[in-house]
């Protein structure tokens, strides 16, 4: 699905316009960011709704294992630690393929190879229910044989964190990156 | 409307023949006077060059009021923020001029951070004749004096002289956008992405907060200030756009916080025309007064409005800059032209609007007429003095001889800063690293 894929890459570039505007020269730029912040949700919206569109007509089984936790924010995360910027997917993408979208088996294994390669794209991925901020129990949400890259800090003390970090640092602070640790999409923008 | 073409290179003429240009001479902001009689360019260098119009002379008649370079200074430096570790730019966002009082003119100039007044003033006499001192300044020895004099004026070389007269610092978190000179002329604010600040011209050490829109929480940020300005006539009356595309008009007699608007100007957002990018597009990157404070203009992405202060449900005026670039927005996206912001200026008598647009293109719209004209900002295209040739940009199917396709369009070239003189058909256009300065044709 054309919609999809563009969708895809226009989060990817968001992420990738969100990382590079920390090097720049005068610190960040609150507008930009909350600009990229918002075109980022607005794709993963249409990416996250064409998804949904193909797994009711697929009728797939496994889809109620997308997790809150979107991977976006690993690569923040990651791409401050280290230069990488391929992030691994550990929440499924119900729909493997673009062309096949609806006829994939029940199967996790062979769906999961075909993920890993999407994997190594930056892909977030779509919570149902967005608005709650619980995660779901760590088996459901990251298949095994997806490597975990995610830090071990549980999501409470993450956002302790941040908020302590955002108290004492008004903006465009760059330690605040080593405080992103997994942040839901809607809190990109308090990073900076 | 036929114009004349005077073109004024601020950098060195050794990058004449290429076609980058140094960043530091990059003009980032352009304004005249409130006569007209100067111009001020600011550039990423943090430099400030203050143009002087000619004075008409009858032997010269052809030379009708040209403007030359009057003065030079350095009105920023870059600076560090330690406790941040940020570098802040020196590059000067905005320009506002004083209305003259006596013989000096004054400036406001801004980068992100601080804002700071400069006062430029002629010296044409010098002091001469000091007993203590000889003329070059060395001091003379005091066995060596026999005899009192008094100092005397005395001609010398006009020198332009700029000197900072007031630092506007520490008072924002984020950066600095606008300023804007109040009516009263004696305050002025500053704007940055979520808080107005309102100062007093004496005073530098305090400042008062008057709109303040940061969330408690900052993850529910939604919108950020993007512009604002003083009404041109009520000095109680300010707008400030946002980033969602909606204007709020504040009355600061209605409470020390103006958090609450007095009007609020939006226009619903058309879903037949939602993408991806409709948030960014639709974000306003200039708010203007008319001169007569009737009507408002806000310019966003793809079109410049123009409101009715007294309706505030829709524009009543909207003019397509550049439609042609609605379906190219990805790519736009992709090269960050997408978040470009353009100026947006009205002619002295508020009849005529311009803009700035790609390839150094710019537009102007007649409000009576409705008509519009796109007029290109380039030395190849015109020659000095010659009358520049109306450009149009060829849509889709045959293109004609002078068009140009769309996908032929320079976005490295862009127009975001213009200025017009405030009551002469004379303006102002900054091309990257070059200024030009178009005249109304005389006969």
């Amino acid at each position: 699905m054309d919609v999809s894929a563009e969708a895809k890459r226009i989060m990817i570039q968001a992420l990738g316009k969100l990382y590079s505007s920390r090097s720049q020269r005068g610190g960040l730029r609150l507008h930009r960011s909350l600009l990229l912040t918002l075109v980022m949700k607005s794709a993963r919206d249409i990416y996250h709704n064409a998804h949904m569109a193909c797994e009711s007509e697929g009728k797939i089984s496994t889809t109620s294992s997308v997790p809150q936790q979107l991977p976006m924010e690993e690569e923040m995360d990651r791409s401050g630690s280290k230069t990488q910027t391929s992030v691994s997917d550990r929440e499924p993408i119900a729909a493997p393929g673009e062309d096949m979208p609806c006829e994939v088996e029940s199967k996790p294994t062979p769906a999961g190879c075909k993920r890993s390669e999407q994997n190594k794209e930056n892909i977030t991925s779509l919570g149902p229910d967005r608005h709650s901020r619980k995660r779901r129990g760590k088996t459901a949400a990251e298949p095994d044989f997806l490597p975990s890259k995610r830090p071990k800090m549980e999501v409470g003390e993450e956002r302790q964190t941040v908020r302590s970090t955002l108290r004492s640092n008004s903006t465009n602070c760059n330690r605040t990156e080593n405080a992103l640790t997994p942040l839901p999409l809607s809190q990109a923008i308090a990073a900076f | 409307m036929d114009e004349d073409t005077d073109t004024r290179k601020i950098n060195s003429s050794f990058l004449r023949d290429h076609n980058y240009a140094t960043e530091a001479d990059i003009i980032s902001t352009v304004e005249f006077n409130h006569t007209g009689e100067l111009l001020a360019t600011g550039d990423k260098g943090g430099r400030v060059v203050v143009f002087q119009r000619e004075q008409e002379s009858k032997n010269q008649p052809h030379r009708r009021g040209e403007y030359n370079v009057y003065s030079t200074f350095q009105s920023h430096e870059p600076e560090f923020d330690y406790l941040k570790s940020l570098e802040i730019e020196e590059k000067i966002n905005k320009i506002r001029w004083l209305p003259q009082q006596n013989a000096a003119y004054f400036l406001l100039s801004t980068n992100d951070k601080t804002v700071k007044l400069w006062k430029i003033n002629e010296r044409d006499k010098r002091p001469e004749g000091y007993n203590l001192k000889d003329d070059d300044g060395r001091i003379r020895d005091p066995t060596t004096i026999t005899a009192l004099r008094v100092p005397v004026l005395r001609p010398m070389d006009l020198m332009v002289e700029a000197v900072p007269r007031r630092v506007f610092s520490n008072a924002h978190t984020y950066h600095i956008n606008s300023i804007s000179v109040n009516s009263d002329y004696e305050t002025y604010m500053s704007t940055d992405d979520l808080r107005i600040n309102l100062w007093n011209l004496e005073i530098t050490n305090r400042s008062f907060n008057i709109v303040d829109i940061k969330p408690a929480n900052m993850e529910e940020l939604t919108e950020v200030i993007t512009a604002a300005e003083f009404h041109p006539n009520h000095c109680n009356t300010f707008v400030y756009s946002s980033s969602k595309g909606s204007i709020r008009l504040c009355d600061m007699r209605a409470s020390a916080l103006c958090d609450t608007h007095s009007k609020f100007f939006e226009e619903p957002e058309d879903p037949s025309n939602r993408s991806f990018f409709s948030e960014i597009i639709s974000s306003i990157s200039d708010v203007k007064f008319s001169h007569s404070g009737r009507y408002l203009m806000t310019r966003d992405y793809l079109t410049v409005k123009v409101w009715d202060l007294n309706m505030e449900s829709k524009p009543l005026e909207t003019y397509l800059v550049h439609d042609y670039l609605r379906s190219k927005l990805c790519s736009l996206y992709e090269n960050d032209c997408i978040f470009d912001k353009f100026e947006c200026v009205w002619n002295g008598s508020d009849s005529v609007i311009m803009t700035g647009s790609y390839n150094n293109f710019f537009r102007m719209f007649d409000r009576n007429t409705k008509r519009d004209v796109t007029l290109e900002a380039s030395r190849e295209n015109s020659k000095p003095r010659a009358v520049l040739k109306p450009r149009k940009v060829c849509v889709g199917g045959k293109r004609r001889k002078d068009e140009i396709s769309v996908d032929s369009l320079d976005f490295s070239k862009k127009i975001l800063h213009t200025a017009w003189h405030p009551s002469e058909n004379i303006i102002a256009v900054a091309a990257t690293n070059n200024l030009y300065i178009f005249q109304d044709k005389v006969n």
